[in-house]
């Protein structure tokens, strides 16, 4: 049980929700951008599994894991953004089936 | 002045980089100069040591270049040596070798492109490099270092006109057998290490010398191992069949190594090593039979040979086998003072057939030669002094050395062996006498053409010719019998130093004879040289070879035999050769080709198998490998909680 009265099982619930539902964007959309964003999600809740945690057990050091986990997320954007602009002056798309160069 | 002793070796080594680096770019006349002069500097460095130390004796200076290796007890120093052994073998190498250089410089100057003539150069500084090692060297190691470079430069110089396959095969023959008798050198060092826990001479022979009996048994074995290694340096039987062939090189080259030099290592070694054989009094006997077999051996090949390199390098063998055989009765001095005569009047007879096939334009055959008296007087003139040196005439020097070796074997009561080299001394009469009557007596079978093209050679190759023939006729005095009074041996006076007295089982080197006694050797081996030489110029010059060829008809199975060189090549192909090349046939078609390739290219094709198979794994789309992922991450879960 949180302070605020949430019990942490629908915390819990609530993370493996947006977990799966990032693992399938990640696994089923074509558009990088897209499965980028999926990640993001996926990201998040675990984001949000450690909030939980954290706050049951009136523990800070699991909050402060949380803001490292976000700057660590927004500097990835970063460079996700810049693979993709790459991505897309060498092959004019990033429909994630078209780029398969590694393919023996 | 005086200079250090590693500055000698140092010359022709700077000779051998300059000639080898930029001999190529700066041509014959640098490539001359660079080549002899810096021998003729390590010559005149050499001098500056040895004239004092030749005038006063002394103590043996050690001088230390560099540490070089050290692990736990065992540590050897690049040191070098001066004493009356090594100082003998540097006073002639050097000159000799200048001399010999001096010389090439007219015998290639002809036909060599200016890499050739370099590359000659640079090879024959590096060996005289190599040999300056070998005889200054203060331990084993240091000596075989030089023991292998000279078997190097040996193989390079015999193959130096390597576009000719004989030549090309006579190199390797050489350098395959030298490494048989390396082989056995590496042993024998091996054991006095093992034995003395040092490979430095001083203290190797001074520990032997000090207590004979602890070593004693062991002694023998590594004794003899050294000895294999001289008999394939020397050319002893039955590893003497490289040196014939050797004389595929240059001429200059025959002279310098194959004759006046490297060759003679065995016994300098031996010599060296003389405190551990004379505790090994059977290893000593063996060298002695060996020598005598091999004096005797090649002195009967070369009376049939018509090849005028080849009766030389026969004799050279025969008369390295006489030296072992004084070294073998422990008349080291008699062995030492041979070396000492050999080189000079070997030199000479070799650098005097140089000017032959020069004059001839090649030409080695000497029943195409003949009358060449007359067209070449000063090689004539030289060849002849070197001639009657080698078989033995008084006073030259041959007929000292010869003599007393002769009368150390009869000292020693070796009946059998003396005979043996007495018989080899009036062989070796007949054998040379009949070199020079069949080239410059009588009249000259070659073709008009050649012989108008007959001329004697340039200054720079009489002039080493006109010294050594000096030489050859002086260097005896060196070395009088004691008939001569009690002090007349200075050679043996001088050398004594490195014959310490060994403990309390001491050996004798030379038990005195009567005065009448050594009269009457001395005749003997006079009267047996004096009787070949009359018979051989009966036969080739007056009468022009047909008493030869009767004494030749009437045993042909035999005279071909010897023709042959007994056979010994065609046996060792047989004994050796094929069956060598067999497995190495065996090795390389079924070892090589069947199994160690076979697994190799039977792993590879599975390797490859696999691959063609689970390539397909490899979509490229990277949804699939996320696909993949997860699978994996829930087969994990699934073990772990079902675990």
């Amino acid at each position: 049980m949180t302070p605020n009265g949430i019990p942490i099982g629908d915390v819990l619930l609530a993370s493996a929700a947006l977990f799966t539902i990032g693992l399938a964007g990640a696994l089923l959309r074509r558009n990088a951008i897209s499965i980028f964003l999926s990640i993001e999600l996926m990201m998040n809740a675990a984001n949000l599994a450690i909030l939980g945690y954290a706050s049951a057990l009136h523990s800070l050091e699991g909050q402060i894991v949380v803001f490292f986990v976000i700057a660590i997320a927004a500097a990835e954007a970063a460079v996700g953004l810049a693979i993709f602009v790459a991505l897309f002056r060498h092959t004019e798309t990033i429909d994630v089936n078209k780029i398969n160069l590694l393919k023996w | 002045m005086t200079v250090a002793l590693w500055v000698i070796p140092a010359l022709p080594l700077g000779g051998f980089l300059l000639c080898l680096l930029l001999g190529r770019r700066l041509g014959k006349p640098f490539v001359s100069a660079v080549g002899a002069g810096s021998v003729g500097l390590a010559t005149i460095a050499a001098w500056t040591r040895l004239v004092p130390y030749l005038t006063a004796g002394g103590a043996p200076v050690v001088e230390k270049v560099a540490p070089w290796i050290a692990a736990g007890n065992f540590s050897v120093d690049l040191s070098l040596r001066l004493d009356a052994l090594s100082a003998l073998m540097v006073s002639f190498v050097t000159f000799v070798g200048f001399l010999i250089h001096v010389y090439s410089i007219g015998y290639m100057s002809h036909d060599e492109t200016d890499a050739g003539y370099a590359r000659y150069f640079a090879y024959l500084n590096l060996f005289l490099f190599a040999m300056l090692v070998l005889v200054l060297a203060n331990n084993f190691l240091l000596m075989f270092v030089g023991w292998e470079g000279v078997g190097l430069c040996s193989y390079l110089l015999i193959g130096y006109y390597y576009e000719r396959e004989y030549a090309a095969d006579a190199g390797k023959k050489a350098f395959i057998v030298n490494r048989i008798g390396d082989f056995g050198f590496l042993l024998g060092m091996f054991g006095v290490f093992s034995l003395f826990g040092t490979l430095d001479f001083d203290s190797v022979f001074s520990q032997a010398a000090a207590d004979p009996g602890r070593f004693a048994p062991g002694l023998t074995v590594v004794c003899l191992l050294l000895f294999v290694g001289a008999m394939g340096k020397s050319a002893q039987v039955p590893l003497h069949v490289w040196l014939p062939d050797a004389m595929a090189g240059p001429t200059p080259v025959s002279a310098l190594i194959h004759a006046a030099t490297m060759v003679t290592a065995g016994v300098y070694m031996v010599t060296r090593c003389n405190v551990l054989f004379r505790l090994a009094p059977d290893a000593m006997y063996v060298v002695a039979i060996v020598g005598a077999i091999t004096a005797i051996f090649a002195a009967i090949i070369a009376i049939a040979q018509n090849d005028i390199k080849k009766v030389l390098a026969y004799s050279t063998v025969s008369q390295l086998g006489y030296m072992f055989l004084a070294c073998g009765v422990g008349a080291y001095v008699a062995g030492m003072f041979h070396v000492l005569t050999h080189a000079f009047f070997k030199a000479c007879l070799f650098l005097g057939s140089g000017a032959v096939i020069h004059a001839l334009h090649g030409e080695q055959d000497m029943r195409r030669m003949g009358g060449l008296g007359r067209r070449l007087p000063v090689t004539y003139r030289t060849f002849l002094v070197a001639t009657l040196a080698l078989a033995g005439i008084p006073p030259l020097a041959g007929f000292f050395s010869k003599d007393s070796i002769l009368t150390g074997v009869f000292a020693a009561h070796h009946t059998v062996l003396f005979s043996l080299g007495l018989v080899t001394a009036g062989l070796t009469a007949f054998y040379m006498f009949r070199l020079v009557s069949l080239t410059f007596a009588g009249e000259f079978r070659g073709s008009s053409e050649e012989s108008a093209h007959v001329h004697e050679a340039p200054p720079s190759m009489t002039v080493p010719l006109v010294i050594l023939a000096f030489l050859s006729a002086i260097a005896g005095f060196v070395g009088l019998p004691e008939v001569f009074g009690e002090r007349a041996n200075r050679l043996a006076a001088f050398l004594d130093p490195i014959f310490p007295a060994i403990g309390p089982r001491a050996t004798e080197t030379g038990h005195a004879l009567p005065a009448t006694t050594e009269w009457l050797l001395m005749g003997a081996s006079v009267a047996v040289a004096v009787v070949g030489i009359l018979i051989a110029w009966n036969w080739y010059a007056k009468r022009a070879g047909r008493p030869a060829e009767r004494a030749a008809a009437a045993f042909p199975a035999l005279y071909r035999l010897i023709g042959e060189k007994f056979r010994i090549d065609e046996l060792y192909d047989v004994l050796f050769v094929r069956p060598f090349l067999g497995l190495a046939r065996i090795l390389w078609k079924v070892v090589d080709v069947l199994i160690i390739d076979g697994v190799l290219n039977a792993g590879a094709f599975i390797v490859e198998l696999v691959g063609d198979v689970l390539r397909f794994l490899q979509t490229g789309n990277v949804r699939n490998y996320a696909l993949t992922f997860l699978l994996g991450i829930v087969a994990l879960l699934l073990i772990v909680l079902a675990g």
